[in-house]
């Protein structure tokens, strides 16, 4: 698996690292106290097949964090965004 | 059919023409008490169980491939009960009680060898963290043994004692742990179970779960309709995926675990070893290849394939380990989907929808708690309450703040 990084090309997977999903909102406040929005945000997820969302780190590159939309059962790389 | 040293013979003299296939190959009635997804260990323990030990009516298990093709023929056949946490110890060690009793039980060959499983430490602080989880483990009735520097290497010789990063400084023993034949033991559940009435039906995958009024009626498969008053998932990997058929969302990411074995070799290591510097594991199967495995990829994947930089990481944990492997050539990889939650641990628990139950999130640890997953997975199904030694496995767990995380994580699944 190769991700192109918009500053540095297209590199190995083993200079990235994969954080989570971006396709979860965090809420906008509250958090003292457990609600099931903040539950969903934390724990609950999608986890289907298909193209999904996710962060990635470039720790052996540039730094930068990417927003990679990547088909999880083929691990086709289809759009790499800056956040 | 029963096996035995008689039946050996006397299918030895008659040139083996005798012997019936293990399990009938039923196909679908159009409704069941019970109906099991996936025919994989946890399914097929499921079912053995219910039949044996509950008396629930007509049990089917609904198998979308072969049996046996998932990750119950996809795994490193280890089984251990060193856990630390309460909710965990004594899941695993009923595990291991009924590993040691299977074989008489469902009348199975499944080779269970309690070789011994080490797991090395390589620093003070880890040496004290294992005392720490050797002592919880002797406190529930379970094996545990801290071996030193010396006791190790007359054991264990050829590990790099003196790695200048990573000094071998001792072990926390399992004596009872060891390997299990796994195909054998998807085999001899199906076996078992079928004996005693249970339809395996094969090549037919789940498309729909039928509900009324958020009660479960049946399922639609690629074979048809079949109706169901109650319902278990047991598809470890894919559970998000029927619980989206279902309406519910998981605490759980898919990701690819790969395992590794080499050319055979001769007899070499006859122990389970696991490195405390890296994520790596290794026995010797009774073909003579080394089994070994390491870490997930790390990222989400429904691919049963992982990349090389995990291949590569997995074996320089190895070779740093016990450096004589290194000249052994690498004869096959494979991957694997897991089920990872949010906290590491399982869930069998009821689920938002009446009569439908699930087990699932075994991440990459499923293998060694088969045995018990079946056992209390039939349990809740039957009695619809939990198991006392699965009681923690909820799935309200994560809401309720009552996570069971052995390796102190969080909710990042890729890191269990």
């Amino acid at each position: 698996m190769r991700i192109p990084c918009p500053h540095c090309g297209a590199r190995g997977v083993e200079e990235f690292l994969y954080t989570q999903d971006a396709g979860v909102t965090r809420p906008k406040d509250g958090g003292a106290e457990p609600t099931k929005e903040w539950t969903d945000y934390v724990y609950m997820r999608d986890n289907l097949k298909g193209p999904r969302k996710e962060y990635w780190y470039h720790s052996a590159g540039c730094h930068a964090w990417l927003v990679v939309t990547r088909d999880v059962s083929t691990h086709e790389i289809l759009k790499v965004e800056l956040p | 059919m029963r096996y035995s040293a008689v039946s050996v013979i006397r299918e030895a003299l008659r040139g083996h023409k005798g012997w019936k296939p293990a399990w009938r190959k039923a196909t679908p009635a159009p409704s069941y008490d019970v109906v099991i997804i996936g025919g994989g260990g946890g399914g097929l323990a499921t079912a053995y169980y219910l039949a044996k030990n509950h008396n629930v009516g007509r049990i089917a298990v609904l198998e979308k491939g072969w049996l046996g093709n998932g990750n119950i023929g996809r795994n490193t056949t280890i089984i251990r009960s060193n856990y630390g946490l309460p909710g965990n110890t004594p899941f695993y060690e009923l595990s291991m009680k009924l590993w040691e009793g299977l074989e008489q039980d469902i009348n199975y060959n499944a080779m269970v060898s309690q070789r011994g499983v080490f797991n090395i430490y390589h620093s003070d602080p880890q040496r004290d963290a294992y005392a720490r989880r050797g002592n919880t483990m002797r406190l529930h009735g379970v094996d545990a043994e801290l071996l030193d520097r010396e006791q190790l290497r007359r054991e264990i010789p050829f590990l790099d004692y003196d790695n200048a990063r990573f000094p071998v400084q001792g072990a926390l023993v399992q004596r009872r742990g060891g390997t299990v034949r796994h195909d054998a033991v998807a085999w001899g559940y199906a076996r078992a179970a079928s004996d005693r009435g249970v339809d395996i039906i094969e090549n037919c995958e789940v498309t729909g779960i039928i509900q009324e009024n958020g009660v479960v009626m049946g399922v639609e498969t690629t074979r048809g309709r079949i109706g169901a008053r109650k319902l278990g998932i047991a598809v470890a990997g894919s559970s998000s995926l029927l619980a989206n058929m279902a309406g519910f969302r998981l605490p759980i990411e898919s990701h690819v675990l790969q395992a590794f074995v080499s050319e055979g070799l001769k007899p070499l290591i006859d122990n389970v070893i696991t490195f405390g510097a890296g994520h790596f594991y290794i026995s010797q199967s009774d073909k003579g290849g080394l089994v070994f495995g390491g870490d997930i990829d790390g990222y989400n994947s429904y691919a049963a394939r992982g990349n090389l930089p995990t291949v590569e990481d997995v074996c320089e944990g190895g070779v740093a380990l016990m450096p004589m492997i290194g000249r052994a050539r690498l004869l096959r990889s494979w991957g694997g989907i897991m089920d990872m939650t949010m906290d590491g641990s399982p869930i069998i628990d009821f689920s938002p929808v009446k009569n439908l139950f699930i087990n699932a999130g075994w991440c990459y640890g499923g293998f060694k708690a088969v045995p018990a997953m079946g056992y209390c997975f039939a349990h809740l199904i039957a009695n619809e309450a939990p198991h006392k030694v699965a009681a923690a496995y909820r799935l309200d767990r994560f809401a309720e703040g009552k996570l069971i995380d052995e390796k102190g994580v969080g909710a990042q699944p890729n890191l269990h």
